[in-house]
């Protein structure tokens, strides 16, 4: 086998890649935010949490899998609506340092209100579980929820792609990223531009949400954080003004959290934040404005 | 003249200290623990205001330096025998020195003060998100270490058996101190220098001024009163070094913002009325009595309330309770004024 070498095998690369796309998704949900509102939304994990406690509670109540799935979507964008509403929009013209510090508030509040109501131990998702078994590929057992992972992200990215590109809305959230007053000045709607990305961003997270709640099984009300601050050092890494280094430096970071998670002994994978935390100080270091876009970009805005 | 007025200027914040400490000395022991954590409080939030406050950058990674002083003040005063029982991998070297109280805390501040420095030397040529982000990478590595290596602490394990100094008076006199130099610092040229460079980078790169060399000083400076603060706290209570992380970033980031991040005084205020507030729920999860009305709220409330005044207060007034001003005496109507305003404005 190639990838003998570092005692990497298929299966743990195939985790990795799924790792890389679900934080893809998440890195394109933060990313799209961050396009038209300038806002870099700490609270995303807390969304993914409350999706993976909607299928938690579906499970536990019986729902039959669709109606679960269905549930965390319904749950996830709701709360991504309220927060846009009550959060978002009187913040709008704020520096981006007041909108960082009060999704951080969110996201402290979310985590709380899901500490009080569901406790620490959290609860498990079970009913998805059956996707953890392995499939036979060529000899090789690669677990479903990792093709899953794989095909929905780029099935997710390739939509996505396709919305920004080909129809109003994406043009107009295009133009809105590059120069929002500018883009209101020729008569975009704000609100309906910023409420589109929030709804993607959403759709976006739940997809998320199904994806590591099946990965974890326990959705504990610290579900998704750690996730998320990887990822924002990822979208931050791979560029944070354009989508597709964002994704790619998302998936970059997935990647490499699935990859050395499989192969590091278990005394030296306890350092695993570690060894990824210090590679983002190295990368920002050498290429502060992000590692896949052209050098001598426009200057950063936040 | 200006002299005079700008008295309440270290003045209120730190009477608030003293009043607050005294305080505490007139309330049961069972109470006293929430106003000595209060004062922790207050000088991790000065520690943090030193740097995000004068310079403007958002910082994530401060915490790392309490954890830091934490961890440098609590190995060095657990007695010897106690270190062979709790932590039987320790290095040599940590395993036979042995300080006290003062001289504790004198070197928690040295290795808070020394590893922000030599964090900030690469980190501070970065700005915005990716010095944000970076800084973030400093809190998680710091606390990924110091919870897992055996060998230069007690790793997941709490701290135990150090001793624990820290009553009232201590805990203020660190508060005091760190407002102190805030305060004298923030007064220098050097202070005025980074302020400048908040306002406009580029203005005052023009005028001379090294933006690079002024937010490594101020890094430097908060690194060394945070690592100041994690001395005192280690001495208040059995803590986990590697636990001061991510909650303790955002409640203290919270205090900073809730009361100000553009005055000493905002970060004071801060400090108190959320701390204040987040002990009196606290305490109130065990039923506690006000005005002869007695209240009891589930466990959680605390949290709960704190996030939401947080997110009410980000929304309705973004500067702050004190609007990041400090307190002066009003100014006499003179003609002179306008001058004076300008200059005592910056």
């Amino acid at each position: 086998m190639i990838l003998g070498f570092l005692n990497l095998t298929w299966p743990t690369f195939a985790n990795g890649v799924a790792l890389g796309g679900v934080y893809a998704l998440m890195a394109v949900g933060i990313g799209l935010v961050f396009g038209v509102l300038r806002l870099v939304n700490f609270a995303y994990g807390q969304l993914i949490m409350a999706g993976a406690f909607a299928l938690a509670f579906g499970s536990q109540w019986g729902f039959p899998n669709w109606a679960s799935i269905l549930f965390c979507f319904g749950v996830v964008l709701g709360l991504s609506v309220l927060m846009d509403w009550l959060v978002f929009r009187p913040l709008r013209t704020h520096s981006p340092a007041v909108m960082l510090v009060a999704t951080f508030a969110v996201a402290f509040l979310l985590q709380n209100i899901a500490l009080l109501a569901f406790g620490p131990l959290g609860k498990s998702a079970g009913s998805l579980a059956i996707l953890n078994a392995p499939w036979d590929i060529g000899g090789v057992f690669i677990k479903k929820i990792a093709v899953i992972s794989v095909a929905a992200a780029a099935g997710c990215l390739v939509i996505l792609q396709l919305l920004l590109t080909r129809t109003p809305l994406g043009l107009h959230m295009r133009a809105a990223s590059m120069d929002f007053r500018t883009a209101r000045l020729l008569g975009i709607r704000a609100n309906r531009v910023i409420s589109g990305a929030v709804i993607v961003s959403g759709l976006l997270a739940a997809v998320s949400a199904v994806m590591l709640s099946v990965q974890e099984l326990t959705v504990v009300p610290a579900f998704g954080t750690q996730d998320t601050i990887l990822v924002l050092a990822g979208v931050v890494l791979g560029g944070l003004n354009r989508p597709i280094p964002a994704t790619l430096g998302g998936f970059s970071i997935g990647f490499a959290n699935g990859i050395l998670g499989g192969v590091l002994p278990a005394n030296q994978s306890q350092y695993l934040p570690s060894f990824l935390f210090a590679a983002v100080i190295v990368v920002l270091l050498v290429r502060p404005d992000g590692l896949f876009t052209r050098a001598g970009g426009t200057a950063q805005r936040v | 003249m200006s002299a005079v007025r700008r008295i309440p200027e270290l003045l209120a914040p730190a009477l608030l200290i003293l009043g607050t400490a005294l305080l505490g000395l007139e309330v049961s022991s069972y109470l006293q623990a929430y106003f000595l954590d209060t004062l922790v409080k207050v000088a991790i939030v000065i520690a943090l205001y030193v740097f995000i406050g004068n310079s403007g950058v958002l910082s994530f990674g401060q915490i790392s330096f309490v954890a830091l002083g934490a961890w440098t003040a609590g190995v060095l005063t657990v007695p010897e025998d106690q270190k062979r029982v709790t932590m039987p991998g320790l290095a040599h070297f940590l395993l036979t020195t042995n300080v006290g109280n003062v001289a504790s805390l004198a070197l928690a501040a040295a290795v808070g003060g020394a590893f922000a420095l030599l964090v900030g030397l690469p980190l501070m040529r970065l700005s915005g998100l990716a010095a944000g982000i970076a800084t973030f990478a400093v809190l998680e590595i710091t606390s990924n270490v110091l919870t897992y290596e055996q060998s230069i602490g007690p790793g997941l394990n709490a701290f135990s058996a150090v001793p624990q100094t820290t009553g009232i008076w201590q805990a203020a006199v660190g508060g005091l101190i760190c407002a102190a130099v805030a305060y004298v610092y923030q007064r220098t040229r050097f202070g005025r220098m980074l302020r400048a460079t908040r306002e406009d980078p580029a203005a005052a790169a023009a005028a001379g001024i090294s933006v690079y060399r002024q937010r490594l000083l101020a890094f430097a400076l908060s690194g060394a009163l945070a690592g100041l603060a994690g001395g005192i706290y280690v001495h208040l209570q059995p803590l986990q070094a590697g636990g001061l992380s991510l909650d303790l970033t955002f409640i203290t980031l919270a205090m900073l913002v809730v009361g100000g991040s553009g005055s000493l005084l905002g970060a004071v205020v801060g400090a108190l009325v959320l701390n204040g507030l987040f002990s009196f729920l606290s305490a109130a999860t065990n039923t506690v009595d006000v005005f002869g009305w007695s209240l009891t709220v589930p466990s959680g409330t605390a949290e709960l309330v704190l996030g939401l005044l947080m997110a009410v207060v980000l929304i309705l007034r973004p500067a702050g309770l004190t609007g990041g001003r400090e307190l002066s005496l009003p100014r006499r109507r003179r003609p002179v004024a306008d001058l004076e305003k300008a200059r005592a404005t910056t």
